[in-house]
């Protein structure tokens, strides 16, 4: 099976002019984006098949991710492997289902290559993280060759990081030209912007530097580089969500959105989905415009629908390492 | 079977029903409930069905309390109390906490039954019923461990009657009996006819914990069966339900001596201002007029939203109707369950057709309704003009209507423009803006930036016809606890009023006195143009206007007028009352004199002067309070004036029992009409010279002198006075009483007492002065 056999093409978003006018006057209201993100969960439940079925989607949707100093060409090699067969075999089978793999590989940028080479001919894109990720304090010069480094390199998915500063100075002008010029690098390879939410702070930061990446010709938005203190939450989701969904009724586009880092359990995955699938609606459940950017998970995800399909708990030990 | 193939292409949610079985298997078991009297259950006795509402299908069969069955319930509590309210507090807290923690033991089992007999969703049931329910149960076990400290002179009311409805039966029970027993009260409590299982399930709870017999008794019927507890020989009637019941409870009770607390119906304003978070707004509504299919007393029922937002709100909020799940209340997905019953049902159809055929719209989620059972799809309707039935009426069915205003100042009309004042949201990102509307609105509960937010250490209840009284808090507690009242005294005989001129009864020498009615700050003549003869024994004093209801009418009117003073500060008031105290101070001899010309006590006027001071002390101290409830939630409990009180002097100490009457009410900020002793008027007529001169605002207090019990009955009749103090004969209070469910006015009748003793003044009058506006403000960025 593809990443999504019925998987439509959305138009890709040209970006727009920067118009303040589209973010400036927003109300965010923290303790109600509270309260609806920690009522989701509750609202809606998912059984037997329905949740297996969404944990396969999880799968399919997810960045299968490894970002560390320690990153080596054979450990990314194995990491591929799991993308290509994220589930054993007789799980698999269980299912009814003939193949399922994640949704991309993502990497450091000198780890594109191993990558590309790693995953041939499955048709799984590899994602390069990319201008001086995490911090993005390089000079722009450097993170835009930085871009064009890792395209080259194969990467059809550049993750790139906003700079903090120019969001928390309020220049948000700035803040787009630096972003457009990112997205100008990436060239035909789809650009997410990482927000990094949790050093944005406030919801209303959240949803203006949404608005400024879309606006600047983003195809996904991202929460965070999984190096913050505070990684991808529900609330940062939820507004997320709701800047694009008023960019697409503004432009007609739709982006995509990759809650990232901090997600470790399957009950996570659902909890994004059920976000996805309320706020913004079927569309946001395929890997071209939802994308869970996770390590661990995958693991926790496997060991549910090892259950599933046996009816006994199971161990991790006996699945294969990502 | 489903298979995970093609799920992944639907992406559906697909069934996630709670089991039922334990719940249905304990029904099967009982099949036929009688009531739970004196730690047992009775014997069936003539039942009526209880059906599923989601089904039609039968779930036991309960039965109809008799009056013999309600005298049974109360004597088994009254036989109980002396010892239940006995017991240390410690000893009832540890009762109190044992339900609480049994409640939790039980909470899957009586969520299910709450879905089964109500149609609630499961979700609301498990995630914010029951808990509400535990909840409820500990923080009232904290209560009775403290009531001694807490409440040193207090006593238990005695035994309490309880009738509670079908829209949250186990919350309400909970609601109702926790605080009562805290106290030390028993109870007979009636569930709701169509909702009475949860009930008796707490029934077999009370059991299991070996709770003493008689100290929680279930009877269980229809309105008949509340009408027997009512007039049963109980000490207290709690009661929420419809406005319309609580009406004829009111008139039931009047005279009685039952102290009363009537949590009714609303139609609550939900205001969202251009500056909001709309999304947020959308999903208060969802939390609003959707929670628990609409059947909600206090749900935000009427959407006023700003011009300038309406467009973009009313897209948002179609939006989000689509995305609504209706159908079986037992599956975890289900955000709309069954309306209670097809009566119920009917009625929200017809009032939505009256709406529809008065030119409102209807937009409506086109959700697929179950093939049986009582379902409404959610909805609101727009083109709502505030004559349109819709807008007035409470529908208790999950549609809102939509209206839009201008300005805030029409917010506020808008959101006043109702019989009703139980509860409002606010919706804006300015807290400023808040702050000023949830000063405004009249209503009992306020949340800004969200809706239906309880806890058991907020006070719950409402304003104007939604009832009186408080549930939760420290305020709650009170409603179930009785001070201690001063010994009645007699008061004089109010004398025959003659209009007729009194030939050689002249007055003392010097210059004709004349005495007027006081209304809006001015003296006037009296509408009717009578006067009445004045007499201290024999001896003639003069003449008094002979007031009728055209003057008590104009009074309320001025009274209106000076709504000012309610908005001033404590410390503004009590300039006043220090200055009216100075100013009496300096006339005291005058004063004096007169009270012995009519043969009256001189010292009247020394204990008045310090009644003053006492009320201009308190005027800036007698405050609200911050309640504990949820984190990064400020939630402010702040007395708040009725706005017009009436208030009927005894016939006795006609200085001092006007001064105690009157000071305590304008020291809040009410602005009053007071009918002064109506034997010795000229005390308080000889008053208006002195507040005349103490710069209180005209309207502030206004005087009407004539028959005491008449006057009053045009005030408790008023449907625009908002209190009404009556201290008089037993039948003139239990007119004031009857009289008063017209606007269903808190009422205080209270007997003559010694004007000059420990029971002549004190926080209790403060408290009967004021209502509790409870604001919550949950906060964080």
């Amino acid at each position: 099976m593809t990443p999504d056999a019925k998987t439509p093409q959305f138009p890709r978003n040209p970006g727009h002019a920067f118009a303040a006018d589209w973010f400036e006057r927003v109300a965010v209201n923290t303790p109600a984006a509270g309260r609806r993100s920690e009522s989701l969960a509750g609202r809606r439940s998912l059984k037997k098949e329905w949740q297996a079925a969404w944990l396969v989607n999880a799968i399919r949707c997810m960045d299968l991710t490894t970002l560390a100093g320690d990153d080596t060409p054979d450990r990314v090699a194995r990491l591929c492997a799991k993308a290509r067969r994220p589930l054993a075999d007789h799980i698999l089978a269980g299912l009814g289902l003939e193949a399922v793999q994640t949704g991309a590989v993502c990497v450091y940028p000198t780890m594109v290559a191993p990558a590309v080479k790693a995953l041939a001919g499955s048709g799984i894109p590899v994602a390069s993280v990319a201008t001086g990720f995490p911090a993005g304090l390089m000079p722009l010069k450097l993170r835009l060759a930085e871009i064009h480094y890792s395209v080259e390199e194969g990467a059809a998915e550049i993750d790139i990081v906003i700079s903090r500063g120019l969001a928390l100075g309020g220049e948000w002008a700035a803040l787009h030209d630096e972003i457009a010029a990112m997205r100008e690098a990436a060239g035909a390879a789809h650009m997410k912007a990482i927000l990094a939410t949790g050093e944005l702070r406030t919801l209303r930061n959240v949803y203006k530097a949404s608005v400024v990446a879309m606006q600047a010709g983003a195809d996904f938005i991202k929460t965070s580089t999984g190096k913050e203190g505070v990684n991808a939450t529900l609330p940062v989701s939820l507004i997320m969500a709701r800047a694009l969904r008023d960019y697409g009724a503004r432009t007609g586009f739709k982006i995509g959105f990759k809650p990232a880092g901090g997600m470790k359990t399957a009950k996570d995955a659902l909890a994004w989905q059920v976000l996805m699938m309320e706020e913004l609606g079927r569309d946001w459940l395929r890997p071209d415009l939802f994308r869970l950017g996770a390590s661990s998970m995958l693991g926790d995800i496997e060991r549910q629908l090892e259950h599933f399909v046996t009816g006994r708990y199971a161990s991790s030990s006996r699945h294969a390492l990502a | 079977m489903a298979l995970v193939k093609d799920i992944l292409e639907t992406m559906e949610y697909g069934p996630a029903p709670e089991a039922a079985a334990e719940v249905l298997a304990w029904l099967k078991a009982r099949r036929r409930f009688g009531h739970f009297i004196d730690g047992g259950f009775t014997a069936a006795g003539k039942t009526f069905a209880i059906d599923n509402p989601a089904t039609g299908e039968n779930l036991a069969e309960v039965t109809q309390g008799t009056a013999a069955d309600v005298a049974a319930a109360v004597a088994a509590a009254r036989a109980a109390q002396p010892a239940w309210a006995a017991l240390p507090g410690h000893e009832r807290a540890k009762w109190l906490y044992a339900l609480a923690r049994h409640v939790q033991k039980r909470d899957r089992f009586l969520a299910v039954l709450e879905v089964l007999d109500n149609g609630k969703p499961i979700r609301e049931a498990r995630d914010i019923d029951v808990p509400l329910v535990s909840r409820h149960f500990y923080h009232h076990a904290g209560w009775a461990e403290m009531l001694a400290d807490e409440f040193p002179d207090a006593v238990p009311v005695g035994v309490c009657g309880q009738i509670i409805p079908w829209n949250f039966p186990l919350l309400m029970l909970a609601w109702k009996i926790a605080p009562a027993l805290a106290a030390g009260n028993t109870v007979v409590l009636k569930p709701a006819e169509y909702t009475p299982l949860s009930a008796l399930a707490f029934a077999e709870i009370c059991a299991e914990v070996g709770l003493p017999p008689g100290v929680v008794n279930i009877v269980t019927g229809d309105g008949e069966t509340g009408a027997a507890l009512v007039a049963a020989p109980v000490d207290k009637i709690a009661f929420t339900g419809s406005t319309e019941v609580g009406r004829i409870i009111r008139r039931a009770t009047a005279g009685t001596g039952k102290k009363l607390t009537l949590e009714l119906g609303g139609k609550s304003p939900f205001i969202v201002f251009a500056d909001a978070d709309l999304d947020a707004a959308v999903e208060g509504v969802v939390d609003a007029i959707w929670f628990n299919q609409g059947q909600v007393c206090c749900a935000g029922s009427r959407i006023l939203v700003a011009e300038a937002a309406e467009a973009d709100f009313t897209a948002r909020l179609t939006a989000r109707l689509g995305k609504l799940r209706l159908g079986d209340p037992l599956d975890k997905c289900t955000d709309i369950g069954a309306i209670v019953h097809p009566v119920q049902l009917a009625r929200i159809r017809d009032l939505v057709a009256q709406g529809q055929a008065a030119g409102a719209q209807l937009v409506q989620a086109e959700c697929q309704l179950p093939a049986k059972g009582s379902f409404f799809a959610p909805g609101f309707m727009t083109g709502v003009h505030p004559a349109n039935p819709v807008a007035v009426e409470e529908i208790f069915g999950p549609v809102a209507t939509l209206t839009s205003f201008r300005t805030l100042d029409e917010a506020v009309e808008l959101a006043n423009n109702t019989r009703y004042g139980l509860a409002a949201s606010i919706w804006t990102e300015n807290i400023s803006l808040a702050l000023d509307i949830a000063a405004r609105v009249k209503a009992g509960v306020i949340w800004v930036n969200a809706t239906n937010l309880f806890d058991a250490g907020a006070g719950f209840g409402g304003m104007r016809e939604s009832g009186f009284g408080r549930e939760g808090g420290r305020e709650g507690m009170a409603e179930y606890l009785k001070l201690p009242e001063p010994k009645p005294q007699p008061e004089a005989a109010p004398t025959r009023l003659d209009a007729a001129p009194l030939p050689g009864t002249p007055a003392a020498p010097g210059i004709d006195r004349t005495a007027k009615i006081y209304i809006g700050g001015a003296q006037k003549r009296p509408d009717g143009g009578y006067s009445y003869a004045v007499n201290a024994g024999s001896t003639h004093l003069g003449l008094a206007p002979l007031g009728n209801r055209k003057d008590i009418r104009n009074a309320v009117e001025a009274a209106h007028k000076a709504a000012g003073w309610g908005k001033a500060t404590g410390h503004n008031r009590a300039q006043v009352l220090y200055f009216i105290a100075e100013n009496l101070s300096a006339r005291a001899a005058e004063f004096a004199a007169r009270l012995a010309s009519a043969g009256g006590d001189a010292a009247e006027v020394e204990a008045s002067i310090r009644r003053l001071f006492y009320y201009a002390a308190q005027a800036d101290k007698f405050d609200g309070a911050v309640h504990a409830t949820k984190s990064a939630h400020v939630t402010l409990a702040m007395p708040e004036p009725f706005g017009v009180m009436g208030i009927a002097c005894p016939n006795a100490a006609p200085l001092l029992g006007f001064v105690s009457l009157v000071a305590p009410a304008i020291a809040m900020g009410n602005r009053v009409v007071a009918i002064p002793a109506q034997s010795m008027p000229f005390a308080a007529t000889d008053l208006y010279q002195v507040f005349d001169t103490s710069d209180l605002p005209g309207g502030v207090v206004n005087i009407i002198t004539g028959a005491r019990d008449e006057l009053a009955k045009t005030l408790a009749q008023h449907d625009d006075v908002a209190a009404m103090w009556y201290c008089g004969s037993a039948e003139g209070g239990a007119m004031v009483e009857a009289e008063s469910a017209g606007n269903l006015k808190a009422t205080w009748t209270l007997r003559n007492r010694d004007w000059q003793g420990p029971g002549a003044q004190g926080p209790r009058f403060l408290a009967r002065a004021t209502q509790v506006k409870n604001i919550w403000v949950p906060y964080g960025e």
